[in-house]
Order: structure tokens, then sequence, then C-alpha cells
């Protein structure tokens, strides 16, 4: 099997002398791209991506308890583990799988893309047991419902001392394995394992890590007192500070899962379909504005707000907010753009879109690549640039409409593209086989189009008023009684009904990883078998 | 190859397609910051954001001062009170009611003091569908003027405990 059939172009395109690496022994290297794998990287690649998978799965049955919840017609669980099980869920999701794949992805982009060995061992050990002990801990204190404040914890509700203790563990483990990665360029370019400028993913990884840091710093500010006020040292923590900080927390953390979304595109565009971005320039300036402008858009959480007057709104949301999207813009542009010219150059020249219906869709890190951009550019990129006007924020603020806007961003974005990139990880970092190659095939399908409903019926039914994190809409037993309409009723239904068939599709998407990996055909001096 | 260093020369000016479509965005982006401050002047929907610090205590107390001295009747066993027009109408959050409930003239101009003695709340008027964040320690002072007739339901969309979903409240526009 030639190297350049399995991974597109690949071959061809190595750089002609690849200057030396600085493992010292512990690496091999792929028997499918030739790239040099450091070992110890990927044991910590492993482990991160085993546990944020398991708590995807963790996440994904609580995601169809509370929609089935959120469908009025089957209202499954009571009030207390719908509150309960949408904290565990929004930790679970949005905190623990994101940060373990994305730990997972910046050691990726440091090693094997630098052809550089792992910073430290030592501290992968120190950040990986951190993160695992915070997140055991902040799931045991939720289970045991000691925590059932929502992930947001606003002040003054209160959890146990526990559960601020492992946000505070999983922040600072992040933040090592963050800094283990910045250790990993350094020695890259210290070594000169490389020579130029690094690769746009890597610049992609350090726009996502930079980000990162200041996102944590923020998460340090804001938690460490509360903690401390849990365990009754500080008096109080007021309420409106506590949400302008714990946004600069929460917004840009969004920011750096868009940064390591957009580079894992630019990643899988490579090597699905041998695109070649038309202008690096361009590419790294986009992930620029990222860094610069995005602390400024956490204002749109406080369009409403008591405590930050209207010229701070106004100015909060114009300029930085839309420098920031200009960036989205133009990664939303090149990354299918270098796609196209790609295939054209193979000769997919046929009209204005024969190069997209010649793409290769039977790959499911491609078909999951390109919906995930399609979703987080036209219902992500459009609901959260409506949302974020002051005027349509009132009417949006607290709906079921913000669910609906981030559904589309950091699942049917982010997560997608993550698990677009599993169909490489597992065959190249765990070198097993998938089996059930066309149940694969379906994967991106089921969820893709499962979590696009669930994001539509959660906008509209929010678009009459229902509420979010709110375990009755229709008000039984309440002092004044309202009714939302059947109109509203039916889109919940559609929640439901969308959320069974993501939730499928993410259950798919963890039997067949953990069958390949446990199970899989093994891929040991051969390439792997091309999707 | 965005996975491999970059050739040398990299550095280029956008061309062609690229190009015109950055000039769009930008173009674009421009006008919408300019929208922002537009709309919020000329639409005259939003709150300006006048609030003050205030304690719970304090609050409550101006509360009860209120329905004291403005009480015109009762609805669901909540009061029902009609502030002055142009004067000052006072609504406070506390798990799991919205009190009291309000009487108001279409047409007339209230200052609406809106807090929280206990959790962060959100006040959620429907079927306006208007919706404000309500912290406890800050007096949102809310300038409005109600243009339609009719009873409205006040809904709370921040979790406020195991009864948030029960927590209501009245507003009444005649
Ligand atoms: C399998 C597909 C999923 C379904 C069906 C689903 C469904 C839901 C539902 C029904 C809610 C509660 C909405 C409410 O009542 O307020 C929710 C909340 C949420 N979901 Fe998902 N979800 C899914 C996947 C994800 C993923 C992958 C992430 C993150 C990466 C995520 C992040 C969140 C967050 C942050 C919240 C808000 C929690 C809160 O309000 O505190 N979800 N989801
Ligand atoms: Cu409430
Ligand atoms: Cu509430």
């Amino acid at each position: 099997m030639s190297t350049a059939a399995v991974i597109e172009d690949l071959a061809g395109a190595l750089p002609p002398a690849p200057p030396v690496g600085n493992h010292a022994g512990a690496v091999r290297t792929c028997d499918t791209t030739g790239l040099p794998v450091c070992l110890v990287a990927e044991k910590f690649i492993q482990l991160n991506a085993v546990v944020a998978v398991v708590a995807l799965l963790a996440g994904g049955v609580a995601a169809l308890l509370i929609a089935l919840t959120r469908w009025p017609a089957v209202h499954l669980l009571d009030a207390v583990w719908y509150y309960r099980l949408v904290t565990f869920h929004g930790l679970n999701m949005l905190i623990f799988w994101i940060l373990f794949m994305e730990v997972a992805i910046l050691y990726f982009a440091g090693t094997v893309l630098l052809n550089s060995r792992l910073f430290s061992g030592k501290l992968a050990w120190a950040a990986f047991a951190l993160m695992l002990a915070g997140t055991l801990l902040v799931d045991i204190e939720i289970l045991r419902g000691k925590a059932d404040v929502m992930m947001t914890s606003y002040v003054p509700l209160r959890a146990s001392s526990n559960f601020y203790l492992g946000i505070i563990l999983v922040a600072v483990g992040t933040l090592i394995g963050v800094g283990n990665f910045f250790g990993t360029v350094y020695i890259a370019k210290r070594d000169h394992t490389y020579s130029g400028s690094v690769p746009l993913v890597v610049f992609g990884a350090i726009a996502a890590a930079v980000i990162a840091v200041v996102t944590l710093l923020h998460g340090a500010v804001v938690m460490i007192p509360t903690w401390l006020w849990s365990l009754d040292l500080v008096a109080t923590v007021d309420p409106g500070w506590y949400r302008l900080v714990w946004w600069g927390l929460g917004h840009q953390s969004q920011q750096v899962n868009v940064c390591a979304m957009v580079a894992v595109w630019y990643l899988l565009a490579t090597i699905t379909t041998g695109a070649k971005p038309l202008n690096q320039a361009v590419c790294r300036a986009a992930f620029v504005l990222y860094i610069l402008f995005i602390n400024i858009a956490s204002a749109h959480h406080l369009l409403v707000d008591p405590g930050v007057g209207a010229s701070w709104k106004i100015w909060n949301t114009s300029y930085g907010m839309y420098l920031a999207v200009l960036a989205s813009m133009i990664h939303g542009f090149t990354v299918p753009a270098s796609v196209e010219v790609a295939l054209r150059k193979k000769g997919h020249d046929r009209g204005l879109f024969g190069w997209l219906a010649a793409a290769p869709w039977k790959n499911p890190a491609f078909s999951g690549f390109f919906l995930s951009l399609l979703i987080f550019g036209f219902i992500g990129g459009i609901t959260g640039v409506t949302l974020g006007t002051q005027q349509i924020n009132i009417l949006a603020h607290n709906t079921l409409r913000i669910p609906g806007h981030f559904h589309a961003t950091v699942v049917g974005g982010t997560t997608l593209a993550f698990m677009a990139l599993t169909y490489y990880v597992v065959p190249l970092i765990f070198r097993r086989e998938f089996p059930l190659r066309w149940l694969a095939r379906a994967q991106p399908w089921v969820f893709g189009i499962g979590i696009t409903i669930v994001s539509l019926g959660m906008s509209l039914a929010g678009s009459y008023g229902v509420p979010r994190r709110h375990w009755d809409s229709e008000l039984t037993g309440a002092q004044f009684t309202y009714g939302f309409g059947s109109g509203a009723n039916v889109m919940l239904g559609v929640l439901g009904m969308g959320a069974i068939l993501a939730v499928t599709g993410l259950l798919i998407y963890i039997g067949l990883t953990v069958a390949a990996v446990f199970f899989g055909r093994r891929i040991e001096g051969r390439a792997m078998t091309p999707w | 190859m965005s996975i491999h260093v970059p050739e040398e020369g990299w550095f280029q000016a956008p061309t062609g397609a690229e190009r015109t479509w950055i000039g769009l965005a930008l173009a674009w982006c421009l006008v919408m910051s300019l929208m922002m401050p537009y709309w919020h002047f000329k639409g005259k929907q939003n709150s300006t954001g006048e609030s003050y610090t205030v304690t719970p205590e304090a609050f409550s107390k101006r509360v009860d001062q209120f329905v004291k001295t403005n009480q015109v009747g009762e609805v669901n066993g909540m009061p029902l009170v009609e502030p002055s027009p142009g004067g000052d109408a006072y609504l406070r959050g506390s798990m799991w009611t919205w009190y009291p409930a309000l009487k108001l003239k279409a047409g007339q101009t209230y200052r609406l003091h809106v807090s929280s003695t206990d959790l962060q709340h959100g006040f959620s008027l429907q079927p306006m569908n208007m919706n404000f964040h309500v912290l406890p320690g800050y007096d949102h002072v809310l300038t409005i003027t109600p243009t339609m007739k009719g009873e409205y339901t006040i809904l709370c969309n921040e979790f406020c405990g195991v009864g948030h979903h029960l927590m209501t409240g009245k507003i009444v526009v005649e």
C-alpha cells in the first residue's frame, strides 16, 4: 500500500530532508504518514483521549435524560434529578470531554508535527493526575447532590467546597498541560527540529494555548475566592463581579475550542483531501485576531445585567466582537476553498460544486469535518452573531435560544470535529483498525443531523420565551400560570427527538472507538487501511 | 500543507477571491459595529444600565413600604400594588416568588426597581419575552412605559434552586 493513497498526497509533500529530531530513542516512525511519533507523547495522547471519551459517555447519557425531561409529553426525570443532571451534563461535556481532548491535541501538535519529543513526561503525569482527580471530585460531588449549581455556579448559590476544589484542580492540571506544550514548542525551536515557521496547525494550537492561559487565569481569579467563600474563609463574593470574571473564563474557553476546532479542520482537510491553505499569512492572521479580540466578546453574556452600563455594553458588542467574528469568517472561507482547490486539481472540475460532490464523503473524518464546518458556520455563527446584539439579547437571555446556539458551536462544531479526528487518532496513535466501517461512515451524519435538530428545537422553543434550565415549562402548581402555547411544545418535542438521534450518534461513536481500541485489528509494520 | 512548515516566502498579501471575501467581511463587520450604538439609541429598547448598590435588607424594606402605601387589591393571595405614574415601583425576586404583583397604566412611564434578596434570578416577562438578569445587592432600575394593555406573567429564567420553575409573578396593564 503506497503511503500517498492512504493519506492523500502526504508522501509527496514531506519536507525534502527533515531536520533531525531530539527524541533520544523514544520515537517511532508512523507507518502510514512517515511522521515521527514521540512515544511519551503518544502515551499521554492515549490517556487523555480515553478519559475524554469516558466523560463524553457520561455527559451523553445525562443529555438523553434531560432532553427527554424537557419534552413535555415525556417529562422523564423529577425536578431534583433534572437540575442535577443539567449540571452534570454541562461540566462533563463542556469542560471534561473538551479539555482532555484539547490537551491530547496540544501534545500531538507540539511533538509529531514539530518532530520533537515531549518537553516533560513528569509534567504530563502531573497534569493528567490533577485533571483526573478534579474531574472525579466534581462528578462525585454532583452525583451526591452536593453541587446542584449548574456549571456556571453563580454565587450566592452554593456547592460543597470540594466541588470548587475539583474545578480548581482541573484548571491547574490543564495549565500544567498547556505549559508542557509551550515547553515542547520551545525545545523544538531550540533543537532546530524543524526549519522556518511552525506548520499552520501548530500555529492554531499555539493560539488556542495562549487563549487558554488567559482563560485559566480568569478561572483562578474567580474560583479561588469562591472556594474560600465555600469554606467560610471569605464573607461574600459579589455576584456581579463573579459574572464579569466568570465569563472571562466561560466565554474565552469557547474561543480555545474554536481555535482547536479550526486547527483540526485544517489538519483534516489536509489529511483527507490533500488541501493546502491558499494563503498562510491570512490563516495565521485570523488566529491572531482571535487572540487579540475575543476577551471583549465575553461582554455579550452581560447585556441585560445591572452593574455594567450602556456605553460599556455598546462598546464591547461592537468593534472587538466583530474583529473576532471576522476571523471566523476568514477561516470559514479559507478551509473549504483549500479543499475546493485541492479537489479541482485532481480533476474534479465539473460545474460550481462538482468538486464537493466528488469529495471523499465515505471517509468519516472528511464528512465529520465538513459537517462540523457547515453546522458551526451556518447555525452556530449566525445564531451567535444575532444573540450578541443588545436588542435581540433582551429577547433571548436565558431562554433555550442560548443552548440552541452553543449546541451548534461546541457540539455540532467542536465535538463533531474531534469525533472526525478520532477516525485517524485510533489507527495512527492507538494503531488499531476500526471495525464495522459502514457504521463509522454513517456516524458523523447521525450525530450531525441529530444535533442540528436539537439546536433548532431549542432555538425555536426559546424564541417563544421558554427558559433554559427549567424543569416544567407548563408551570404546573405555580402561583400564576402561563402557557407558552402548542408551538413551543412541538419544538420541545423536536428537541427530544433530535436528542435521541444525536445520542445514538454519540453512542455509535463511543462504541466504535472502544471496539477499535480494545479489539480492533492491530496495525504494525504497515499503513492503515484507507477510509 | 497545513501540517508541514510553510514554504519560504509564505508571508504574502491575499489575492483574488480571498481578498474580495476579506474585504466584504470586513466591511460587513464595520457596518455591524456602527449598528450597535445606532440600534441602542434609535431603538430605545435597552436598559441604560442604571443600577445602585443596595443591601437585601434595605431593598426589602423599600418593597414593604411600597406595598403598604400603594396596595390596591390582591391576586392569587399576592398584594396588587399600583405605583403612581412617573413614580417608583419595586419588584423583589426571592426563592420562589416575584413580590408584589404590579398594576400599571398603559402609556405612563415608571421607574421599576428590580433586585433579589437571596440568589440570582431571571426576570422574564411573558408573553412579551423581555428578559433581565437580577442580582442580589444590585438595584436595577428599568425605566419602562407599557404600551399594550393586558396581563403579563413574570417567570424566573435563572436557576435558583429546586423550586425555580415555580417562581412566577404578575403585572397587569390597564
Ligand atoms: C449528544 C448530544 C447532546 C444533547 C442531546 C444535548 C442536550 C442538552 C440539553 C437538553 C440541555 C439542557 C437544556 C436546558 O434544559 O437548559 C443541554 C445543556 C447543555 N449542554 Fe448539551 N447536549 C448534547 C451534547 C453536548 C455537548 C457535546 C456539549 C459540550 C461539548 C454540551 C454542552 C452543554 C452545556 C454547556 C449545557 C448547559 C448546561 C447548563 O445550563 O448549565 N452538550 N444539552
Ligand atoms: Cu428565581
Ligand atoms: Cu429561578
